[in-house]
């Protein structure tokens, strides 16, 4: 292989990011030298345990996809603005919806969902850590390269290309012959390795290590709906596994399951990635009615109206997640007894949603409502998600949707309720625990800031987009003529991702500013909140809990409040705690994965054994690991708790 | 764990398990390659074969009866059932028009 065809060539665009990614690279080791920080690196994050710092590393590297993703969308609105643009050529473009799609599904949405998820899942159930810390950072580590991988093919070998669904025929050998769609294959394989090994995790986590007293109906909103995701993930994702490893067979070795040829069955693909894709757009869903439902409750001072029927909606949405994933692809051909049948399932879905949507109206109906940043994003999710439920509804329609298939209706469906639905949550969520992340609070006039400039530029971006696909804007189409007349929604829908692109600066400078300036935590406690996580400090300690609290009722914490003790720890009481030891390995091997992935990715088969040899190594070497952590002090116990003010 | 269990001093039960799961395997083996059946009627004997293996070793290796959680693993075990068929009859129900 030739220099010119490893790095992609040809295009400023590209070079201009190779230059910034090495700029960028060269920034960082010079910065982590200078201020002697790379022991700090080493020791407190890259061998960390503790679910709150894999938490953070999983928000952080959201974050940054947030960047990513967002970026490739300016770039795509920038090519659609105006009819017959030059801006993107036709191949430059379906690589960016593609990484586009994927990055933002599956590296920006669901490592933001599972940060959060890290960060307060075990402070809402009482618990010290989760259950297995070390396979927590591997799930993390792999992730993290499964990310980066997937993000070098646009600099390394050539982007993926043929959408974030990955169709085949069109994603197999003989329509996309470069490397693009292996790094699709693998990266996504990594990564969802990770998720899979989260998910068991956290299902075990939350039914074996709630604290005393804690029934399954007394757990907060979000733990529930945290419970049921890991089922889903649990039950989903090996679909997705066997699906990307019959395609890297396809691609790597010329098998024939997805192709046209010799009995392959290019649909099966589309079949499978659904019976996955389904489930997990409701992976990403569920774990945001949790944080609204939290955020809801607490900023209106009232206990979760229909706390039950709250649960009962989410185990009934889970179960039908399962059983709908033929409506996105109803025009595939299939009969209309089959489309019949999933019309109705999803159809079904909008039963449960509703439920809960009236469930927080009633949550809010004669509450004290404080309008908090982390509030308004809870507050706009309502009408904004029901517009995305009701053209989903629509859509739902098998026979209507052989009009609405693949139109620019559908991408705004789907951006109402990921965006209003799922991003929301997380910047709700996002401000909401920042102070048991960081110890200070985001700053609530730029939180106000971003959130106003996101949700009326989210908007006016993808408000326009429903009578763009009602005018026959297809999804994926690169430009357009002028004779059209899509010209002027273009412009405006243009504007509202220019809208959100600021709103999205402005966070990240109130990141930055509130670490400087913002409003240090000192309670523990910033948003009278309900439960448990607010009864430790912030940030909090890494042991979490010094002594395990009881639950006597639903939200926990506030009942204790309400009894006018609080939560007090009873110094007589503290208890030696034994906590797991910090480990490189998980580091270490998922860099050992990185390299078997970028092997596989090139065919470069000598480096990718090598790399599963390290692999083999590392999980042998933990087989024989005796570390069984060790054990904090009362008096550090005590210390810790006195500083924080906690103790007595 | 329950609180009378005991741990035996050979693991007789997994032994057992092994053998009668290489003996099911084997005789999967046979049906496919020399019984000399009709497609269908070794697809069905496989199968069969396969769900026994199955429940066999869940009670023999996965200590299915010795978990305090038996209520959870029931759930989980019907729903892993629920999926299973879901996904395999679904598929195929779905991808008829093709076959």
């Amino acid at each position: 292989m030739k220099w010119s065809e490893f790095f992609v060539t040809g295009e400023p665009l590209i070079y201009a990011a190779d230059v910034s990614i090495v700029l960028t690279m060269i920034g960082i080791v010079f910065v982590l030298t200078y201020f002697k920080k790379w022991k700090w690196l080493w020791n407190e994050w890259l061998t960390t345990v503790d679910h709150k710092k894999i938490g953070v590393m999983y928000i952080i590297s959201a974050v940054l996809m947030l960047f990513r993703g967002g970026v490739d969308a300016l770039l795509m609105r920038a090519q659609l603005t105006a009819p017959n643009m030059k801006f993107l050529d036709s191949q430059h473009y379906n690589e960016i919806f593609t990484t586009h799609g994927t990055i933002m599904i599956l590296f920006m949405a669901m490592p933001f969902i599972i940060g959060l998820m890290n960060i307060v899942v075990p402070l809402q159930i009482g618990a010290r850590d989760v259950a297995y810390p070390y396979l927590n950072a591997i799930s993390f580590w792999l992730f993290f390269v499964g990310a980066m991988l997937f993000n070098i093919a646009f600099v390394i070998g050539g982007s993926p290309d043929a959408g974030w669904t990955a169709y085949f025929p069109l994603a197999g050998n003989e329509f996309s012959p470069g490397v693009g769609n292996n790094y699709y294959a693998v990266a996504l394989q990594i990564s969802g390795i990770g998720t899979l090994m989260t998910g068991i995790n956290f299902l075990v986590t939350i039914l074996k290590m709630r604290a005393p007293g804690m029934t399954l109906m007394r757990m907060p909103m979000f733990t529930w709906t945290i419970l049921i995701t890991c089922v889903l993930i649990i039950f989903a994702f090996p679909v997705l596994t066997v699906a990307l490893a019959l395609m890297t067979f396809d691609r790597l070795f010329d098998t024939q399951f997805f192709t046209m040829a010799n009995g392959g069955m290019s649909m099966l693909w589309a079949n499978l990635f659904w019976i996955w894709g389904h489930p997990e757009v409701y992976i990403v869903i569920l774990p945001s009615f949790g944080i609204f439902s939290e955020v809801v409750s607490t900023f209106a001072r009232k206990r979760l109206f229909g706390y039950k029927a709250m649960v009962y909606s989410i185990v009934g949405i889970a179960f039908l997640s399962f059983i709908v994933w033929v409506h996105h692809f109803f025009t595939m051909g299939a009969g209309a007894a089959v489309n019949s049948f999933f019309s109705i399932t999803t159809m079904a879905i909008a039963v449960p949603t509703g439920v809960k949507i009236f469930n927080w109206l009633f949550t809010l109906r004669k509450g004290r409502i404080r309008f908090t940043t982390a509030m308004l994003w809870s507050l706009a999710f309502i009408p904004n998600f029901v517009i995305g439920g009701v053209t989903g509804v629509m859509l739902a329609m098998a026979a209507a949707d052989y009009q609405y298939h693949n139109s620019y209706f559908l991408i705004a469906h789907f951006h109402y309720v990921l965006i209003a639905g799922t991003v929301f949550a997380c910047f709700a969520g996002l401000h909401y625990w920042y102070p048991k992340m960081f110890g200070h609070i985001l700053n609530e006039r730029l939180g106000k800031w971003t959130f106003w400039l996101f949700m009326i530029g989210f908007n006016i971006c993808f408000f326009p987009m429903y009578f763009l696909g009602l005018m026959g804007m297809t999804r994926r189409m690169y430009t357009y003529s002028a004779g059209l007349g899509w010209t002027p929604l273009n412009v405006v829908a243009s504007v509202g991702a220019a809208l959100m692109g600021i709103g999205f600066i402005v966070l990240c400078y109130n990141i930055y500013y509130s670490a400087r300036y913002g409003e240090r935590d000192m309670t523990g406690d910033p948003w009278d909140g309900r439960t448990l996580e607010w009864a430790t400090s912030s940030p909090v300690a890494h042991y979490n809990f010094a002594v395990i609290p009881e639950v006597k009722d639903l939200d926990a914490y506030w009942e204790m409040k309400k009894s006018g003790k609080g939560f007090e720890i009873d110094e007589e009481k503290l208890k030696p705690i034994h906590m797991p030891s910090n480990s490189g390995r998980p580091f270490l091997i998922s860099i050992a994965f990185f390299f078997a992935g970028f092997g596989l990715v090139f065919k470069w088969f000598t480096l990718a054994i090598i790399a599963a040899v390290f692999i083999i190594l590392g999980l042998i070497l933990r087989s024989f690991d005796d570390d069984d952590g060790y054990y904090i002090s009362v008096d550090e116990i005590k210390r810790t708790e006195r500083l924080t003010g906690k103790g007595a | 764990m329950g609180a009378n269990h005991h741990h035996e001093t050979f693991p007789w039960k997994h032994i057992v398990g092994f053998i009668l799961s290489l003996v099911l395997t084997f005789a999967a083996l046979w049906i496919a390659f020399s019984s000399g059946l009709a497609t269908k009627a070794i697809l069905v004997g496989i199968v069969v074969l396969a769900v026994l293996q199955a429940v066999l070793q869940l009670f023999m290796f996965m200590h299915v009866t010795e978990s305090d959680s038996g209520k959870i693993q029931t759930i989980n075990m019907a729903y892993s059932f629920f999926i299973a068929i879901v996904v395999v009859a679904g598929s195929i129900w779905t991808m008829a028009f093709v076959l």
